[in-house]
């Protein structure tokens, strides 16, 4: 189940990946560690299109059977889309948090803030550190 | 943290380990869904040591616990199981336990785990007030719980024991073996679901639940934790002791009315009586979210813009695939049918009351 983390994006110490889409925009997620923790996602409250964010602040909510969790904005910016689906099939997070369980896509407001994201091996290593 | 026999066992499994009242618990194995939907189809195992366990024993037992308990349990017949409140002065629950009578002058009261202390000073204070002729013994620390719970729990159990399973009917027990090992098997448990609540000396508690673990496999037995527990006791409509129900709450005020039996004298009557007398002003009902989103202990639950309860225990329930939980309204909110709001972060979303238990089991 358990998925390694991909090297086309950037990574949060909150558990978040985002990926730059070259464009000015990104997509933003939660880590397959995160879903780990997490287990059993059975609720997603996704944020306005529109919204402003900035980095570090709560820009979603996921819920387990037993937690509640907010999803921090990994770079500030606009939510330009949201991933709907998740408001019928939150487990699409657990089966898939690198790819079909995408919360939102953000137009990025300071490209400069991916600087301080973490690699897929710094991420690595950061989890490998969570479990012991 | 105190740790219970099978903690280790719990580590090899995996589980992720909370604090529960002070006790390194499992709150879970794999998926509180799997577990929880587990026990609900086939069967599920819980370590359930951390609970207490108390002895009342001579002359004076019966009487004693007629004081202390709120209801009648003159006509329990030995064998039976009974479910009691414990009252402090003022009415409220110290403690919802389940009372055992073992013979003529002895039972086992069991207790929550964080009660297990007061309820134990609470009855003693009592005894010592009334001069009453027993020995109160505390035996949680040599006592080790499991619970066996689903419908295959009747077939895994039957493999272990001479005992006719059948012949024990819902709220009954019998002091039998469990593969070899002295243990009292009672028909009874926290999930809505059939089921046995297993006791036997701690030291051998280990020995049952590998035994347990070997026979069950073929059902689909699983261990569970407390986080299935929860779920599972939310559905059936229970209450969690320190959760829905505190000491500053009447059994009157929940869904203990039954269990207060006014034609004898108990501890806290009095003011019982006040409090009924005066009538409640408030009353833990059950409600389903028909919005978005899911209720947890502490939101506020709203009608209009007015604030008119708190929610207690809320939750995704896995067997009806909705929001569901209980709280604490005005009374006037308090009839099944009622629409009320819950307040969730920064916005309200719509509930409804609704009739106890959430999920009954088809028999």
């Amino acid at each position: 189940m358990s998925q390694s983390n991909p090297t086309d994006r950037l990574y949060s110490k909150d558990h978040e990946w985002v990926k730059d889409n070259g464009d000015g925009t990104a997509v933003v997620g939660i880590t397959d560690y995160a879903q780990e923790m997490l287990t059993d996602i059975v609720f997603v409250e996704l944020p306005p299109v529109g919204k402003k964010v900035a980095q570090g602040e709560p820009m979603a909510v996921v819920e387990s059977v037993k937690s509640v969790s907010d999803v921090y904005a990994p770079v500030s910016g606009e939510i330009i889309d949201v991933n709907k689906t998740l408001e019928e099939t939150p487990e699409l997070i657990n089966q898939d948090a690198f790819g079909e369980g995408w919360i939102a896509k953000l137009r990025l407001e300071n490209v400069a803030e991916l600087k301080a994201l973490l690699s897929a091996a710094d991420y690595g290593a950061l989890i490998k550190e969570e479990k012991h | 943290m105190k740790k219970t026999p099978l903690y280790e066992k719990h580590v090899d499994l995996k589980a992720k380990i909370i604090d529960f009242g002070g006790w390194a618990m499992p709150v879970q194995y794999t998926s509180v869904i799997d577990e929880h939907n587990t026990t609900r189809a086939q069967a599920t195992l819980f370590d359930i040591c951390h609970m207490g366990e108390i002895e009342v024993k001579g002359p004076d037992a019966l009487n004693l616990l007629q004081v202390v308990l709120t209801r009648d349990i003159s006509g329990q017949k030995i064998g039976q199981v009974k479910l009691s409140a414990l009252l402090n002065d003022k009415g409220g629950i110290i403690d919802d336990l389940t009372v055992y009578k073992m013979a003529e002058d002895f039972y086992m009261l069991v207790t929550n785990a964080t009660t297990r202390e007061p309820d134990f000073q609470r009855i003693s204070s009592i005894r010592d007030n009334k001069n009453f002729d027993c020995k109160l013994s505390d035996i949680s620390d040599k006592t080790g719980k499991l619970d066996l719970q689903g419908p295959c729990a009747e077939a895994i159990l039957q493999s272990l024991t001479d005992t006719d399973l059948k012949s024990i009917h819902f709220y009954s027990f019998v002091e039998s073996k469990v593969a070899g090992i002295p243990a009292l098997i009672s028909r009874s448990g926290y999930t809505g679901e059939d089921g046995f609540e297993i006791y036997a000396a701690a030291g051998k508690i280990g020995f049952i639940w590998d035994k347990l673990t070997a026979a069950g496999a073929a059902n689909g037995l699983k261990p569970a934790g407390l986080g299935a527990r929860d779920t599972l006791r939310l559905e059936a409509g229970m209450m969690l002791n320190g959760q829905d129900i505190t000491e500053d709450i009447s059994p009157l005020e929940v869904t203990y009315s039954w269990l207060v039996d006014w034609n004898k004298d108990f501890a806290g009557k009095a003011a019982l009586a006040t409090i009924r007398d005066y009538g409640i002003q408030k009353k833990l009902v059950g409600f389903v979210m028909t919005g978005r989103g899911i209720a947890r202990h502490g939101y506020k639950v709203m009608s209009d813009s007015r604030e008119i309860g708190l929610v207690t225990s809320g939750t995704f329930s896995p067997t009806l695939n909705k929001a569901i939980g209980l709280a604490f309204v005005d009374i006037d909110f308090a009839a099944p049918d009622t629409k009320v709001s819950i307040a969730i972060r920064d916005a309200v979303s719509p509930a409804i009351v609704v009739k106890l238990p959430f999920y009954k089991r088809q028999k």
